[in-house]
């Protein structure tokens, strides 16, 4: 599914990832912990192709294909998917006219015709629903004027509509409540199917008490430092990210 | 100055000119004299009253100067070199088809959806045969005439309707009132007459595109729709397609009048040439827009200004009734290196009158883009409200976005509110579209018509969809 070779990455011509390996298969929830500052977003960002981080050396096969070599909106079309951190908004533009043309542009590059309108507004009302969102939603700006735990439900709804094959979760965590967290986590765990992988990047270990990974790493300055199964997570929690600096 | 040294320095002026044409000819050498204005006059058989009022407009003018407060810089205009009337171009002169206009156009019309005989009449194509939209235009005219409204084009209003015209020409845009409305008043080619009589909702909304196929309105339009008390009518004027024109300085006038309980909408999109990507040649557009409202009146102008290398334009309303409503809804982008300053005046005479507000000013490229806005409260404004919203959207970093808004409120109980924004296309937006699948160039488009759509709201529903369109075609190549 996802092959990372030796991955090195900068911003603003400052090395932020040194040399990171992944492989992810399908299926499977890798969780990346780490602390503030060890490159957790960049990962996600570089993986997704933003504009302004440079890969320097290394490589990124996904589903057989060398991303690096692709533009953000095409990763994206071949079923890459970020849950953003801290979603912007986009006022003026309705979530229901974002969302189809968001579907419609991966479908356009599967050589499908554009989703119906009928089918599509049911569709995503169906999804509204799953995440606890009021289908009024559906008719505001994008992320206008949604609370914290509003917009990542959206990001959740968006993954949900899109069906990827592999999801990243950027700090899906940050700033929700614990019934929030509940119904990001169940659906997520919804989403969750033998051909489907997730990356989950979290500072906390509290998340992947909903969301059970089937493996934990451990980042620190751009690299890989441990990696393992679930109870890692419990382990880093228990001895504090300072405990990574001894190994 | 006495009259005879006037006389002497329009004769010597012509000298200058070298103004040697003889009175039958089609097209007149640059300069602008009293003899120009007489030729205009004399050649649409004008009646004497407005020769007199052009000759008046002239007199005025020439103790003007033109105004250089705004936020525009462009080399002067020498109105030696303009010439002030060319008879239409004469039929061998137009391309015979399509395959003889530049492909550029035409690749423009096609991606705006231009059906194929509006391309040719926008494009000047020579043709004879009878369009579709000839015989639309005749059941409309048929249609309109039933209501008793009068639509035609100004120069024939003044043989048709001269009380009208007379009456109310000028009434709003004083010859005198400015340097350009100064200028169209002296020269002004031709433009639209409407008239809505007492009572009555005009059946369909009325569109310059049905007057295409009459004679060309020129650089110097000029523009008077009265509505009558208690009427009703909406006014769509200019369209998507790019207009080109050899004439580079544009300067139009448009007057409103609505009368007691009477609404005006008149609705802009404007998009003549800019120019080429380092700013060369374009149209200078210097427009004087104005309406008056009497009592419980309202007069709603909506523009979408693309095109233009100068905007100098501020459709402005004289809320002169009591109750009267004034609403500006504003949409100016500019890319490359197009300029534009433009805003709106409201002006609070009556009671409790109310203006709306609402620009959106997008800029791209190296382009500079002001909005320069003025409500002013007169001492008689009791209970008067103005609502100001400005935003301004800027996309990479070499573009400018100017907001000059005037307030002056002479009443103590008027209420002023000005809302002002200014934001960039963000990184994080693109990219949020981009991760989503929507490719760059398509998310600017989503994200600058989602910033517009307030303003495209007010637009008529056919209109919204062209002017849409048009900004993403507008924005094509501005990412990067």
């Amino acid at each position: 599914m996802l092959s990372i070779k030796n991955l090195h990455a900068n911003v603003e011509d400052k090395n932020i990832i040194k040399g990171l390996s992944l492989e992810v298969k399908p299926g499977e929830v890798h969780a990346i912990m780490g602390p503030n500052g060890s490159g957790k977003s960049t990962f996600g960002y570089v993986l997704s192709g933003r504009d302004g981080y440079e890969v320097t050396d290394g490589e990124v096969v996904f589903d057989e294909k060398n991303i690096l070599e692709l533009e953000a909106d095409e990763r994206a079309k071949e079923g890459l998917f970020l849950a953003f951190q801290y979603p912007v908004e986009i006022p003026g533009v309705s979530n229901m006219e974002f969302l189809k043309a968001s579907i419609d542009a991966t479908r356009a590059h599967q050589g499908k015709e554009p989703y119906d309108a009928v089918a599509f507004m049911k569709l995503a009302r169906e999804k509204c629903k799953a995440v606890n969102l009021d289908q009024d939603f559906l008719k505001r700006g994008v992320n206008e004027g949604f609370s914290g735990g509003e917009k990542k439900r959206n990001e959740i709804m968006q993954m949900m509509l899109l069906e990827p094959k592999l999801c990243i979760l950027d700090e899906t965590d940050s700033g929700l409540d614990i019934d929030a967290l509940q119904v990001v986590a169940d659906g997520v765990n919804a989403c969750r199917n033998s051909d489907r992988s997730f990356i989950v990047v979290t500072h906390y270990q509290r998340l992947l008490d909903y969301i059970v990974p089937d493996y934990v790493h451990v980042l620190s300055d751009g690299k890989i430092i441990k990696s393992g199964g679930k109870e890692l997570a419990h382990e880093l929690e228990e001895k504090g990210y300072s405990w990574i600096n001894q190994l | 100055m006495s009259e005879a040294e006037v006389i002497d320095q329009y004769v010597k002026t012509e000298y200058e000119a070298g103004f040697v044409t003889d009175i039958e000819s089609e097209t007149l050498p640059p300069g602008l004299t009293e003899e120009v204005i007489r030729f205009i006059s004399n050649k649409k058989k004008e009646p004497q009253w407005l020769l007199e009022w052009r000759l008046k407009a002239f007199e005025s003018f020439q103790k003007m100067q033109e105004p250089e407060w705004a936020h525009l810089n462009y080399p002067k205009i020498d109105l030696a070199d303009v010439s002030f009337y060319s008879a239409p171009k004469s039929i061998d002169d137009a391309p015979k088809s399509l395959d003889e206009v530049d492909p550029e156009l035409i690749e423009t019309y096609n991606k705006l959806g231009i059906p194929l005989h509006e391309q040719e009449i926008l494009a000047g194509v020579a043709v004879d045969v009878v369009f579709d939209s000839v015989s639309v235009a005749t059941t409309f005219k048929e249609k309109l005439a039933e209501a008793g409204v009068i639509f035609c084009p100004i120069s024939e209003a003044v043989h048709s309707h001269p009380e009208l015209v007379k009456k109310y020409l000028g009434s709003v845009v004083p010859q005198k009132d400015n340097y350009f409305a100064g200028l169209n008043s002296a020269v002004f080619s031709d433009g639209s007459f409407v008239y809505i009589p007492k009572g009555v909702r005009c059946p369909m909304e009325l569109s310059t595109y049905f007057r295409i196929n009459e004679a060309k309105t020129g650089q110097f339009e000029r523009t008077l729709i009265i509505a009558d008390e208690g009427s009703y009518v909406s006014y769509l004027e200019g369209c998507t397609a790019p207009m080109r024109d050899e004439n580079q300085l544009h300067a139009a006038v448009v007057e409103l009048v609505a009368l007691g309980d009477a609404e005006i909408k008149y609705s802009t999109v404007q998009n003549w040439y800019p120019g080429d990507e380092e700013g060369k040649g374009g149209i200078y557009n210097f427009v004087t827009k104005r309406g008056v409202c009497h009592n419980n009146a309202k007069i709603s102008w909506t523009q979408v200004e693309t095109g233009s290398a100068i905007t100098w334009k501020y459709p402005s309303v004289v809320l002169r009734g009591d109750n009267s409503i004034g609403e500006f809804y504003s949409v100016a982008l500019t890319r490359n290196f197009q300029q534009a300053d433009t805003g709106t005046k409201m002006i609070h005479l009556g009671k409790n009158t109310k203006s709306t507000i609402v620009s959106k000013g997008i800029s791209a490229g190296k382009s500079q883009n002001a909005y320069r806005g003025l409500v002013r409260m007169s001492p008689r404004a009791d209970g008067a409200r103005n609502y100001t919203q400005c935003d301004s959207l800027l996309i990479g970093d070499r573009c400018g976005a100017h907001t000059f808004p005037y307030i002056e409120s002479k009443h103590p109980n008027a209420i002023v509110e000005h809302e002002a924004t200014t934001s960039k296309v963000s990184e994080d937006q693109l990219f949020l579209c981009q991760q989503r699948g929507i490719d760059a160039e398509k998310a600017v488009s989503m994200i600058v018509n989602g910033f517009c759509k307030e303003v495209f709201k007010e637009l008529p529903m056919e209109f919204a969809v062209e002017a849409g369109k048009l900004l993403e075609v507008s924005l094509e190549g501005s990412v990067g």
